[in-house]
């Protein structure tokens, strides 16, 4: 395979300004990240800082009701409730090993930006976070946790105003600052090494997950179900599973509002190849190769782009990715929340619809691990809007 | 060493003891007609080389001004397949080089042998893509080569010795310097450590030398107008042009700056 791509998926299109930034990272990545020093000092930040490892909990209630066994990797318990603080805590700390001094990030549904913030305040870096305007105004409360942490948040006004500009804006930032600066990307997405960087960070999900469920029950589990946005939660748990083609794994795209010809975020299921954000992979684009909006009710979903290592899996027929609605995962929200006394994040909530609905397709000896990438307290206001809506 | 069209362009407003003039516009900007009325004017103004922008949604190496200019092209359904043909029908009638500067996924999706053809009936003589750096370019500098269509490489302040030594086995045309580390957009200064690392592009390249990002004035060249052989002029003539409604005037000075 060529260096940096994962079949015909990956690769570096990034200016070449951003050439020498993106070779020193590999080449930190190759050096100090695979040193046992760095490893050592990971885990026990991931162990004492993070709280890893996070539970692999059985859900009997669920698993009574939908007549399969329903299992949640809870990385809604990890520090800042969510995955995303495994890729920052590990980046901040190789940056911090390169000797940079700030960090730069993007966030849709403010999870990465708080968990960007946290590593930051952790580990003694500036933090900048860029934001679109849309998306502060979802998730001002993450807004409010990321400058209790001492980051700055600017809102980024052009194009759709979402997580794609927000991309756009830190990687402009980046090309100006990188002697100081880097990039803390917050999905599997961008110019190699990102891809790479970002699901070697996350892989201990998977890794985890194996190990708990062999432990608890002697065998591997039938299906492995991650909600894909960039993809980041949905690698890190898919990957240790890979070598295992016995296990199922089913990555789920966000419909929106499910209407056809409406914008929306499934872009492994509807997409076509095309290059965004310093990377071949899926793209929603029209037959030019504009980028279109995307759309989720789920803030952290909404990206027209996906990571090049998803768009392989699907080609090699490895992994197999399907899309819920914004009604669908609004319901798994709900049902978890009554069922297992868990408020799952809205992202997650798609991963866990498409559970709920194979219920009494499969028999009762199938085990399902769902990755539960956050929790749900950031989206309150979203989940309360659209139940006033569905209402009136 | 290249032959190319737009070396020869820039070695002709050498010899006349200017620097090559290169102004860069948004296809479809302000409006479709109003274009190509602007491309007449800054060719018949004496422009060596004009660059025409490729509109994309997501221009992450350009700053505001250009970024909403692309994106006001978009809104008027200007696509790659419209500047082609629209540019066959005229090109008879322009003296400049011409160049399309862009980003890969438009140029992706057109298809590149068949950019390459249709780009060469149109008589472009260069192509500009600015995500896309020296180790991901091989495949389409040869098929565009095999078309007359040289691959202009970008550099930095930040391009080791040694990646310029590597751009210079492969370069075409002419190298364009980024005078900034950051995006385009109008700057007062330029950076000081600039005169340094454009000697040092200088002494790694044969073919000329073009500086663009932040230029607006000639005066801005002090210091490093020996080094450079040609001026990319982009946010400050849009600017120009929404403030004047014309485009020829704002390179008069330049034409004769040395
Ligand atoms: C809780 C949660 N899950 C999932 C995602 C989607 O990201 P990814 O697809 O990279 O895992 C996000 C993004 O913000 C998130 O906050």
């Amino acid at each position: 395979m060529k260096k940096g791509y994962f079949g015909d998926f990956g690769g570096r299109f990034a200016p070449e300004l951003l050439m020498p930034p993106l070779l020193e990272l590999e080449e930190a990545m190759e050096r100090i990240m695979a040193g046992e020093a760095f490893q050592r000092e990971l885990t026990e930040l991931l162990t004492h800082f993070v709280g890893r490892p996070t539970a692999l909990y059985h859900c009997a209630n669920l698993s009574r009701e939908v007549g399969f066994g329903v299992w949640l990797k809870r990385e809604d318990l990890a520090h800042t409730g969510a995955h995303k603080i495994n890729n920052t805590v590990g980046q901040a700390l190789l940056a911090k090993h390169m000797g940079k001094t700030k960090l730069v990030a993007e966030t849709g549904a403010g999870q990465h930006g708080v968990a960007t913030a946290t590593a930051a305040a952790l580990l003694g870096l500036e933090c900048i976070v860029y934001m679109g305007a849309e998306d502060v105004v979802r998730q001002a409360h993450n807004v409010q946790r990321m400058e209790l942490l001492g980051a700055t948040v600017r809102p980024v006004e052009s194009g759709s105003r979402t997580l794609k500009d927000a991309i756009n804006a830190a990687m402009r930032h980046w090309i100006a600052e990188q002697a100081a600066t880097h990039y803390c990307l917050g999905s599997a997405v961008g110019p190699h090494p990102f891809p790479l960087l970002v699901r070697e960070l996350q892989a201990v999900i998977g890794r985890e997950a194996l190990a708990q469920f062999q432990e608890r029950t002697g065998k591997l589990p039938d299906r492995v179900v991650a909600c894909v946005g960039g993809g980041s939660n949905a690698i890190g748990m898919f990957h240790a599973f890979v070598p295992h083609e016995q296990v199922a794994l089913i990555g789920v795209e966000a419909a929106g509002d499910g209407s056809p010809g409406c914008c929306h975020s499934a872009t492994l299921s509807t997409g076509t190849p095309g290059v965004l954000h310093g990377t071949m992979t899926k793209l929603l684009q029209t037959i030019e190769g504009q980028i279109l909006p995307s759309h989720s009710l789920a803030p952290g979903l909404d990206y027209p782009g996906v990571g090049p290592e998803h768009a392989h899996l699907q080609a090699l027929g490895r992994a197999e990715y399907v899309c819920v609605t914004d009604d669908q995962a609004l319901a798994g929200f709900m049902r978890l929340a009554r069922a297992e006394g868990i408020l799952p994040a809205l992202e997650s909530s798609h991963a866990l619809a498409y559970v709920l609905g194979l219920s009494g397709t499969l028999p009762v000896t199938v085990d399902v691990i769902v990755c539960l990438s956050g929790r749900g307290d950031k989206d309150l206001e979203i989940v309360r809007q659209a139940l006033v809506k569905r209402e009136g | 060493m290249s032959t190319s069209h737009l070396t020869d362009k820039i070695n002709q407003a050498m010899a006349q003891g200017r620097k090559a003039v290169m102004p860069y516009l948004p296809a479809g900007y302000p409006t479709k007609d109003a274009f190509w009325k602007h491309i007449e004017d800054l060719d018949a103004a004496g422009a060596d080389i004009i660059e025409v922008g490729v509109p994309f949604s997501d221009p992450v190496a350009d700053g505001p001004v250009v970024e909403q200019a692309a994106l006001c092209c978009l809104e008027q359904g200007v696509t790659l397949g419209w500047i082609l043909e629209e540019l066959t029908q005229r090109r008879s009638a322009i003296q400049a080089g011409i160049v399309l500067m862009g980003y890969m996924n438009p140029f992706l999706q057109y298809g590149i042998p068949k950019l390459a053809l249709d780009a060469a009936q149109a008589g472009v003589n260069g192509l500009i893509i600015a995500d896309l750096p020296l180790e991901e370019s091989d495949e389409i500098r040869n098929v565009l080569q095999e078309q007359g269509i040289a691959l202009i490489p970008l550099v930095g302040l930040n391009s080791s010795m040694e990646r310029l030594r590597m751009h210079a086995d492969k370069a075409a045309g002419f190298v364009y310097f980024v005078s900034v580390m950051g995006t385009t957009g109008v700057r007062d200064a330029l950076p000081e450590e600039l005169r340094n690392a454009l000697i040092q592009a200088r002494q790694s390249f044969s073919i000329p030398l073009a500086l663009g990002f932040g230029l607006h004035s000639p005066a801005q060249l002090q210091g490093v107008e020996t080094v450079v052989d040609g001026v990319v002029m982009g946010s400050a003539l849009i600017r120009h042009l929404d403030a004047t409604g014309k485009v020829g005037d704002f390179l008069v000075p330049w034409m004769i700056a040395r």
